[in-house]
């Protein structure tokens, strides 16, 4: 957890915020800080790191990620954010080989323990995905699917959570007329609401997102991240984004990955370079790499 | 003299010109185009010399041919394939009935759950080894294991060729399940589901057309069989409707014995049961199209 007092350490360096890039500046307020602070942790990931086969994808990465916040993860492209977002829903347990070593806590139960079961947690812990993936079923049924699958049989109940949940994802009045048609005949933009209603449609705790805007033009996109911001009341948000902009927009917390070159085995693995209240970030990073990577000069 | 104006507009040619590139594109597209019809001469001549040498045995009296009992002799005009259509029916319905399921089974297992493992690696090598056995030793393979047993029937006829189909539905079917996207499994988990409630909602109906088309090539191959029955089916002339009792008949073993007479009213009958055949085999497949469409579609 990062104090008033490094932050006041790290912008003692330079007398007043420089402008990088075309970032805003965004003024951080003690205040506003101390709030993030106080809102109950939910993951705790202690030196994770996660291997496909023998390679190590990422290493050594710490760091809590609080309830009812925007937690973005940002950095260059093969830096493990994906690759770490999702070992926080166990998603790399149907990759063959595919392994997670140090902890992932979630409301302190170790999700790699004995007897967690992989299902159990990802009812809880929903993902959106890159490229929108809805089922090729009716748009009805692709929101009906999570509830019918944990047991929901009853068609008025079924009904309203299609509502409720097209409603949360701002689609309702778009598809209200045509529920029956195909899912797949949708747009775009569509589609990745679409799936986001089908992700909340089974209430979960913390719904994860693996770069959800990155297929969606520039008005999809700012429906997309409205949306984030209304639903961060009700769930818990951790977002990977290659887009910085973005991050900034939408994110109450930026965690920033990089590859490093190993020099003993030659391989890149990613690791969590900082990890901060967004405003901070993006005014005033801590690490020299952070400030090069968010003002455009690598990456 | 005035200076050439710079602002005035250049005549160009897009016109493609002639080089080697498109001279050999011009002589693939004939080569194609002639393989394309190489291969449709002999589909054409076989469906042309069946409609005209069959469709005046087969629906010269509609429909007593395809009603009517095989006469016993020989040079006894007219009659009909009634027992053969019965008999073919219940010989593939019942093949299809254990091959198509166990075959789908079988390839969710390979697929799904034994992957890459000695025994997984073990069933689909001696898959591989069952679509090489000619159908004449599984005939006699299901006439020692079953026959000698029970006697003939329809059922024995099913064995065997459920023998046969069972390796084409079991890779068919694991092709298929290859192709759905992984995109369509990580959707269903991130939502919570069970592994095998994924296959059964997301995973199968995805890959149904496909599967469904690769029974149908099981089917139509099984359905044109005829080394098998000789020995299990037996020989009958009149309808039998039982699938486990009493020696049977089929179409496919129907043409062979018409087709070998001496006589032409016996020939006849056989042009007559292979035109039935192939307009059997076309209305099971159109059957099948139409029912996986409507499914597709809900």
């Amino acid at each position: 957890m990062v104090t008033e007092a490094t932050a006041s350490t790290a912008s003692s360096t330079s007398a007043s915020p420089r402008p990088r890039g075309n970032v805003p500046i965004v003024e951080v307020r003690p205040s506003m800080v101390a709030m993030l602070d106080t809102a109950p942790v939910v993951f705790e990931l202690a030196d994770v790191e996660v291997f496909y086969g023998a390679f190590r994808a990422v290493r050594g990465v710490t760091m809590n990620i609080q309830k009812n916040q925007i937690t973005a993860f940002i950095g260059p492209s093969g830096c493990g954010k994906t690759t770490v977002l999702r070992s926080l829903n166990r998603m790399h347990d149907v990759i063959p080989g595919a392994r997670v070593a140090g902890q992932v806590r979630y409301h302190g139960v170790d999700l790699y323990g004995a007897g967690v079961s992989p299902t159990e947690v990802r009812r809880r812990i929903g993902m959106v995905f890159q490229k929108p993936n809805p089922f090729p079923k009716s748009i009805y049924d692709n929101i009906a699917f999570g509830p019918r699958v944990n047991g929901v049989r009853d068609k008025a109940k079924l009904d309203e959570i299609v509502e409720k949940s097209l409603r949360g994802a701002a689609l309702w009045d778009e598809v209200k007329d045509r529920l029956r048609s195909s899912a797949q005949g949708m747009s775009g933009g569509q589609q990745q609401r679409l799936c986001i209603a089908r992700t909340i449609a089974v209430e979960p705790e913390v719904v994860l997102m693996d770069e959800p805007c990155s297929a969606l033009d520039p008005i999809a996109t700012a429906r997309v991240e409205e949306l984030m911001r209304e639903l961060k009341h009700r769930f818990t948000i951790v977002i990977v984004t290659h887009n910085m902009q973005q991050a900034a927009r939408v994110s109450d917390r930026t965690a920033f990955f990089t590859a490093e070159l190993d020099s003993k085995t030659e391989q890149r693995t990613g690791q969590l370079v900082e990890y901060d209240v967004t405003s901070k970030m993006f005014s005033n990073p801590r690490d020299e790499r952070t400030e090069n990577y968010i003002t455009g000069r690598f990456g | 003299m005035t200076p050439p104006d710079p602002t005035a507009v250049q005549p160009i040619d897009l016109r493609a010109r002639m080089s080697w590139r498109v001279i050999v594109n011009h002589a693939m597209t004939a080569a194609m185009l002639g393989a394309v019809v190489l291969i449709a001469i002999p589909l054409v001549l076989v469906l042309w010399s069946l409609l005209a040498r069959g469709a005046s045995a087969a629906f010269a009296d509609f429909p007593a041919f395809f009603t009517k009992d095989i006469p016993h002799m020989d040079t006894q005009p007219g009659g009909g394939m009634g027992p053969a259509i019965v008999g073919t029916l219940l010989v593939t319905g019942g093949a299809a009935l254990l091959a198509i399921p166990l075959g789908i089974l079988g390839a969710v297992y390979l697929h799904e759950y034994g992957k890459s493992s000695t025994f997984a690696r073990l069933v689909r090598f001696l898959s591989v080894v069952m679509t090489g056995v000619p159908s004449i030793v599984m005939g006699l393979f299901v006439y020692i294991m079953w026959t000698m047993r029970f006697g003939y029937s329809a059922f024995g006829g099913s064995i065997a060729m459920a023998c046969l189909m069972l390796p084409v539905v079991i890779r068919a079917t694991e092709q298929m399940l290859e192709l759905v996207p992984a995109h369509l499994r990580e959707a269903s988990y991130a939502l919570g589901t069970t592994k095998s409630r994924t296959i059964v909602t997301v995973v199968l109906p995805a890959a149904l057309p496909g599967i469904v088309s690769g029974c149908l090539l099981a089917v139509a191959r099984a359905a044109g069989e005829t080394a098998p029955l000789l020995f299990t089916v037996g020989a009958a002339s009149e309808i039998n409707a039982s699938l486990f009792s009493g020696a049977n008949t089929a179409l496919s073993a129907q043409i062979f014995a018409n087709a070998t007479s001496s006589f032409p009213e016996a020939q006849d009958r056989a042009w007559g049961a292979a035109l039935t055949l192939v307009l059997l085999t076309f209305a099971i497949t159109l059957i099948a199209r139409v029912f996986t469409a409507r499914i597709v579609k809900r």
